[in-house]
Protein backbone atom coordinates (compact mmCIF):
# COMPACT_ATOMS: atom_id res chain seq x y z
CA UNK A 1 0.00 0.00 0.00
CA UNK A 2 2.87 2.24 -0.38
CA UNK A 3 2.18 4.40 2.81
CA UNK A 4 4.88 4.05 5.59
CA UNK A 5 3.72 6.64 8.18
CA UNK A 6 0.24 5.16 8.22
CA UNK A 7 1.53 1.47 8.75
CA UNK A 8 4.21 2.79 11.45
CA UNK A 9 0.97 4.22 13.39
CA UNK A 10 -1.12 1.28 12.85
CA UNK A 11 1.94 -0.80 14.24
CA UNK A 12 2.40 1.30 16.93
CA UNK A 13 -1.19 1.09 17.83
CA UNK A 14 -1.21 -3.17 17.52
CA UNK A 15 1.81 -3.20 19.99
CA UNK A 16 -0.79 -1.12 22.25
CA UNK A 17 -3.78 -4.07 21.83
CA UNK A 18 -5.98 -0.70 20.53
CA UNK A 19 -9.47 -1.41 19.72
CA UNK A 20 -9.07 -2.52 15.91
CA UNK A 21 -11.36 0.31 14.71
CA UNK A 22 -9.29 2.71 16.54
CA UNK A 23 -6.15 1.03 14.69
CA UNK A 24 -8.47 1.88 11.46
CA UNK A 25 -9.14 5.42 12.29
CA UNK A 26 -5.90 6.43 12.76
CA UNK A 27 -4.11 5.02 10.38
CA UNK A 28 -6.18 5.89 7.85
CA UNK A 29 -6.31 9.78 9.31
CA UNK A 30 -2.79 10.14 8.88
CA UNK A 31 -3.15 9.58 5.18
CA UNK A 32 -6.33 11.95 4.91
CA UNK A 33 -4.17 14.69 3.63
CA UNK A 34 -4.10 12.90 0.39
CA UNK A 35 -7.55 13.32 -0.56
CA UNK A 36 -6.52 17.27 -0.71
CA UNK A 37 -3.87 16.22 -3.08
CA UNK A 38 -6.40 14.30 -5.15
CA UNK A 39 -8.24 17.17 -5.38
CA UNK A 40 -5.11 19.23 -6.48
CA UNK A 41 -4.38 16.80 -8.94
CA UNK A 42 -7.68 16.69 -10.76
CA UNK A 43 -7.72 19.97 -12.69
CA UNK A 44 -4.66 18.28 -14.40
CA UNK A 45 -4.93 14.75 -14.72
CA UNK A 46 -8.94 14.84 -14.77
CA UNK A 47 -8.75 14.66 -18.33
CA UNK A 48 -7.02 11.17 -18.39
CA UNK A 49 -8.75 7.80 -19.06
CA UNK A 50 -10.16 6.14 -15.95
CA UNK A 51 -8.05 3.34 -15.90
CA UNK A 52 -4.59 6.26 -16.11
CA UNK A 53 -6.40 7.96 -13.28
CA UNK A 54 -7.05 4.55 -11.12
CA UNK A 55 -3.11 4.13 -11.93
CA UNK A 56 -1.70 7.48 -10.86
CA UNK A 57 -4.46 7.44 -7.69
CA UNK A 58 -2.09 4.43 -6.46
CA UNK A 59 1.18 6.03 -6.84
CA UNK A 60 -0.45 9.20 -5.17
CA UNK A 61 2.27 9.32 -2.31
CA UNK A 62 3.72 12.81 -0.56
CA UNK A 63 7.13 12.77 -2.99
CA UNK A 64 5.05 11.95 -6.55
CA UNK A 65 2.66 14.60 -5.92
CA UNK A 66 5.07 17.28 -4.84
CA UNK A 67 6.74 16.71 -7.99
CA UNK A 68 4.45 16.10 -10.51
CA UNK A 69 2.39 19.56 -9.15
CA UNK A 70 5.80 21.46 -9.42
CA UNK A 71 6.41 20.33 -13.21
CA UNK A 72 2.42 20.82 -14.12
CA UNK A 73 2.36 24.82 -12.96
CA UNK A 74 5.74 24.88 -14.80
CA UNK A 75 4.26 23.32 -17.67
CA UNK A 76 0.54 24.61 -18.13
CA UNK A 77 0.41 23.31 -22.02
CA UNK A 78 1.21 19.43 -21.44
CA UNK A 79 -2.15 17.33 -22.12
CA UNK A 80 -3.83 15.29 -19.53
CA UNK A 81 -1.85 12.12 -21.05
CA UNK A 82 1.72 14.19 -20.97
CA UNK A 83 0.95 15.02 -16.90
CA UNK A 84 0.15 11.17 -16.77
CA UNK A 85 3.21 9.96 -18.32
CA UNK A 86 5.21 12.52 -16.39
CA UNK A 87 3.19 11.68 -13.00
CA UNK A 88 4.01 7.81 -12.98
CA UNK A 89 6.84 7.94 -14.84
CA UNK A 90 8.65 9.59 -11.27
CA UNK A 91 7.06 7.00 -9.58
CA UNK A 92 8.34 3.98 -12.04
CA UNK A 93 12.00 5.48 -11.12
CA UNK A 94 11.36 5.72 -7.61
CA UNK A 95 10.10 2.96 -6.83
CA UNK A 96 12.94 0.73 -7.42
CA UNK A 97 14.98 2.56 -5.50
CA UNK A 98 12.39 2.92 -2.84
CA UNK A 99 12.61 -1.09 -2.72
CA UNK A 100 16.72 -1.19 -2.76
CA UNK A 101 16.71 1.55 -0.01
CA UNK A 102 14.38 -0.39 1.96
CA UNK A 103 16.64 -3.33 1.49
CA UNK A 104 19.97 -2.00 2.17
CA UNK A 105 18.45 0.18 5.20
CA UNK A 106 17.81 -3.68 6.37
CA UNK A 107 20.93 -5.02 5.91
CA UNK A 108 23.23 -2.03 6.33
CA UNK A 109 21.81 0.04 8.55
CA UNK A 110 23.92 -0.31 11.70
CA UNK A 111 26.74 0.02 9.54
CA UNK A 112 26.10 4.07 9.32
CA UNK A 113 27.59 5.95 12.19
CA UNK A 114 25.01 7.42 14.32
CA UNK A 115 25.74 11.46 13.39
CA UNK A 116 25.43 10.86 10.31
CA UNK A 117 21.73 11.51 10.80
CA UNK A 118 19.49 10.75 7.50
CA UNK A 119 16.35 11.20 9.21
CA UNK A 120 17.16 14.51 8.31
CA UNK A 121 17.29 13.99 4.56
CA UNK A 122 13.56 14.16 4.37
CA UNK A 123 12.80 17.41 5.64
CA UNK A 124 15.16 18.92 3.46
CA UNK A 125 13.93 17.45 0.21
CA UNK A 126 10.53 18.84 1.10
CA UNK A 127 11.44 21.94 1.93
CA UNK A 128 13.79 22.24 -1.56
CA UNK A 129 10.38 20.76 -3.31
CA UNK A 130 8.12 23.56 -1.88
CA UNK A 131 10.44 26.92 -1.71
CA UNK A 132 10.56 27.28 -5.60
CA UNK A 133 6.07 27.33 -5.48
CA UNK A 134 6.36 29.97 -3.41
CA UNK A 135 6.18 32.50 -5.97
CA UNK A 136 3.55 35.04 -4.45
CA UNK A 137 2.63 36.87 -1.60
CA UNK A 138 -0.28 34.49 -1.66
CA UNK A 139 1.67 31.53 -1.56
CA UNK A 140 4.06 33.03 1.29
CA UNK A 141 0.93 33.41 3.16
CA UNK A 142 -0.29 29.81 2.85
CA UNK A 143 3.55 28.46 3.43
CA UNK A 144 3.31 30.87 6.49
CA UNK A 145 0.15 29.46 7.90
CA UNK A 146 0.92 25.77 7.18
CA UNK A 147 3.88 25.60 9.22
CA UNK A 148 2.24 27.55 12.05
CA UNK A 149 -1.04 25.89 11.99
CA UNK A 150 0.77 22.20 11.70
CA UNK A 151 3.24 23.29 14.96
CA UNK A 152 0.62 24.69 16.68
CA UNK A 153 -1.92 21.44 16.19
CA UNK A 154 0.88 18.66 16.78
CA UNK A 155 -0.59 17.92 20.08
CA UNK A 156 -3.61 16.26 18.10
CA UNK A 157 -3.60 12.56 16.63
CA UNK A 158 -1.35 11.89 13.62
CA UNK A 159 -2.48 13.46 10.12
CA UNK A 160 -5.69 15.60 12.18
CA UNK A 161 -3.48 18.92 12.34
CA UNK A 162 -1.56 18.64 8.74
CA UNK A 163 -5.25 18.09 7.70
CA UNK A 164 -6.67 20.98 9.43
CA UNK A 165 -3.61 23.45 9.09
CA UNK A 166 -3.54 22.42 5.11
CA UNK A 167 -7.11 23.32 4.81
CA UNK A 168 -6.19 26.73 6.44
CA UNK A 169 -3.26 27.38 5.06
CA UNK A 170 -5.86 27.00 1.67
CA UNK A 171 -8.36 29.36 1.99
CA UNK A 172 -5.60 32.12 3.33
CA UNK A 173 -3.86 31.57 0.00
CA UNK A 174 -7.20 31.65 -1.78
CA UNK A 175 -8.57 34.47 0.15
CA UNK A 176 -5.43 36.90 -0.07
CA UNK A 177 -5.28 36.10 -4.21
CA UNK A 178 -8.67 36.73 -4.38
CA UNK A 179 -8.30 40.16 -2.47
CA UNK A 180 -5.21 41.16 -5.08
CA UNK A 181 -6.98 40.50 -7.85
CA UNK B 1 -0.25 -7.76 20.27
CA UNK B 2 -3.24 -10.11 21.05
CA UNK B 3 -4.75 -9.58 17.50
CA UNK B 4 -6.30 -13.19 15.74
CA UNK B 5 -4.55 -13.90 12.49
CA UNK B 6 -8.09 -13.07 10.43
CA UNK B 7 -7.85 -9.63 11.99
CA UNK B 8 -4.64 -8.40 11.43
CA UNK B 9 -5.30 -9.53 7.38
CA UNK B 10 -8.52 -7.29 8.04
CA UNK B 11 -6.84 -4.59 9.38
CA UNK B 12 -3.99 -4.53 6.14
CA UNK B 13 -6.63 -4.85 3.59
CA UNK B 14 -9.11 -2.30 4.93
CA UNK B 15 -6.04 -0.36 5.16
CA UNK B 16 -4.93 -0.65 1.53
CA UNK B 17 -8.71 -0.36 0.40
CA UNK B 18 -9.19 3.01 2.43
CA UNK B 19 -5.77 4.66 1.56
CA UNK B 20 -6.40 3.44 -1.89
CA UNK B 21 -10.14 5.43 -2.23
CA UNK B 22 -8.60 8.88 -0.11
CA UNK B 23 -6.13 8.85 -2.90
CA UNK B 24 -8.77 8.29 -6.20
CA UNK B 25 -11.87 9.94 -4.40
CA UNK B 26 -11.71 13.07 -6.18
CA UNK B 27 -9.56 12.01 -8.92
CA UNK B 28 -11.42 9.68 -9.87
CA UNK B 29 -14.71 10.47 -9.04
CA UNK B 30 -14.41 13.90 -10.51
CA UNK B 31 -13.10 13.09 -13.77
CA UNK B 32 -13.18 15.43 -16.68
CA UNK B 33 -15.71 18.14 -15.44
CA UNK B 34 -14.71 21.53 -14.22
CA UNK B 35 -14.93 22.69 -11.18
CA UNK B 36 -16.23 25.99 -9.55
CA UNK B 37 -13.27 28.74 -9.51
CA UNK B 38 -13.37 29.33 -6.60
CA UNK B 39 -12.80 25.83 -5.89
CA UNK B 40 -9.74 25.81 -8.11
CA UNK B 41 -8.63 28.84 -6.08
CA UNK B 42 -8.25 27.18 -2.79
CA UNK B 43 -6.70 23.78 -5.00
CA UNK B 44 -4.09 25.78 -6.56
CA UNK B 45 -2.61 26.21 -3.13
CA UNK B 46 -2.50 23.08 -2.14
CA UNK B 47 1.08 22.07 -1.98
CA UNK B 48 2.15 25.07 -0.73
CA UNK B 49 -0.35 24.66 2.64
CA UNK B 50 0.75 20.90 3.01
CA UNK B 51 4.57 20.02 2.11
CA UNK B 52 5.85 22.83 4.46
CA UNK B 53 3.27 22.12 7.69
CA UNK B 54 4.31 18.22 6.94
CA UNK B 55 7.85 19.01 7.74
CA UNK B 56 7.85 21.80 10.23
CA UNK B 57 6.95 19.33 12.76
CA UNK B 58 10.11 17.53 11.90
CA UNK B 59 12.31 20.56 11.89
CA UNK B 60 10.96 22.25 15.32
CA UNK B 61 11.18 18.65 17.03
CA UNK B 62 14.46 16.07 15.45
CA UNK B 63 14.00 13.23 16.32
CA UNK B 64 18.11 13.20 16.48
CA UNK B 65 18.24 15.38 19.02
CA UNK B 66 15.38 13.44 20.80
CA UNK B 67 13.02 16.21 20.04
CA UNK B 68 14.86 18.96 21.48
CA UNK B 69 15.30 22.23 18.97
CA UNK B 70 18.18 22.07 17.31
CA UNK B 71 19.94 25.08 15.74
CA UNK B 72 22.13 22.71 13.42
CA UNK B 73 18.77 21.61 11.73
CA UNK B 74 17.12 25.03 11.90
CA UNK B 75 20.20 26.58 9.78
CA UNK B 76 20.49 23.46 7.83
CA UNK B 77 16.41 23.86 6.83
CA UNK B 78 16.99 27.70 6.37
CA UNK B 79 19.70 26.97 4.12
CA UNK B 80 17.78 24.61 1.82
CA UNK B 81 14.83 27.46 1.44
CA UNK B 82 16.91 30.21 0.48
CA UNK B 83 18.76 28.21 -1.91
CA UNK B 84 16.25 26.54 -3.25
CA UNK B 85 13.83 29.73 -3.69
CA UNK B 86 16.46 31.91 -4.64
CA UNK B 87 17.75 30.07 -7.69
CA UNK B 88 13.99 28.18 -8.19
CA UNK B 89 15.99 24.62 -8.09
CA UNK B 90 15.19 22.07 -6.41
CA UNK B 91 18.73 20.09 -6.58
CA UNK B 92 21.02 23.28 -4.98
CA UNK B 93 18.50 23.50 -2.34
CA UNK B 94 18.94 19.58 -1.42
CA UNK B 95 22.55 20.23 -2.28
CA UNK B 96 23.06 23.20 0.41
CA UNK B 97 20.86 21.94 3.35
CA UNK B 98 22.35 18.66 3.20
CA UNK B 99 26.27 20.05 2.90
CA UNK B 100 25.25 22.93 5.65
CA UNK B 101 23.95 19.78 8.12
CA UNK B 102 27.05 17.35 7.41
CA UNK B 103 29.69 20.77 7.81
CA UNK B 104 27.70 22.12 10.92
CA UNK B 105 27.42 18.71 12.84
CA UNK B 106 31.37 17.74 12.03
CA UNK B 107 32.18 21.33 13.21
CA UNK B 108 30.20 20.87 16.45
CA UNK B 109 31.11 18.70 18.99
CA UNK B 110 27.80 16.68 19.92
Amino acid sequence: MIAGASQFTAIQLMIENAPVFIVLAAALAVNLRMAMYSASLQPHLGGASLPQRALAAYVNVDAAYALGILKFEEEPDWSPKDKFLYFVGTMALMFPLWVVGTWVGAVAGDALPEKFDLEFAMPIMFLALTAPLVKTLAHLGTAVTSVVGALLLSFLPSGIGILLAGLVAMAVGAEIERRRT
Amino acid sequence: MNYSEATIWAIIAIMGIGTYLIRFSFLGLIGDRKMPDWVLRHLRYTPVAILPGLVAPLVMWPQATGGEPDPIRFAAAAATIAVAWWWKNMLAGAAAGAVTLAVLVWLVPA
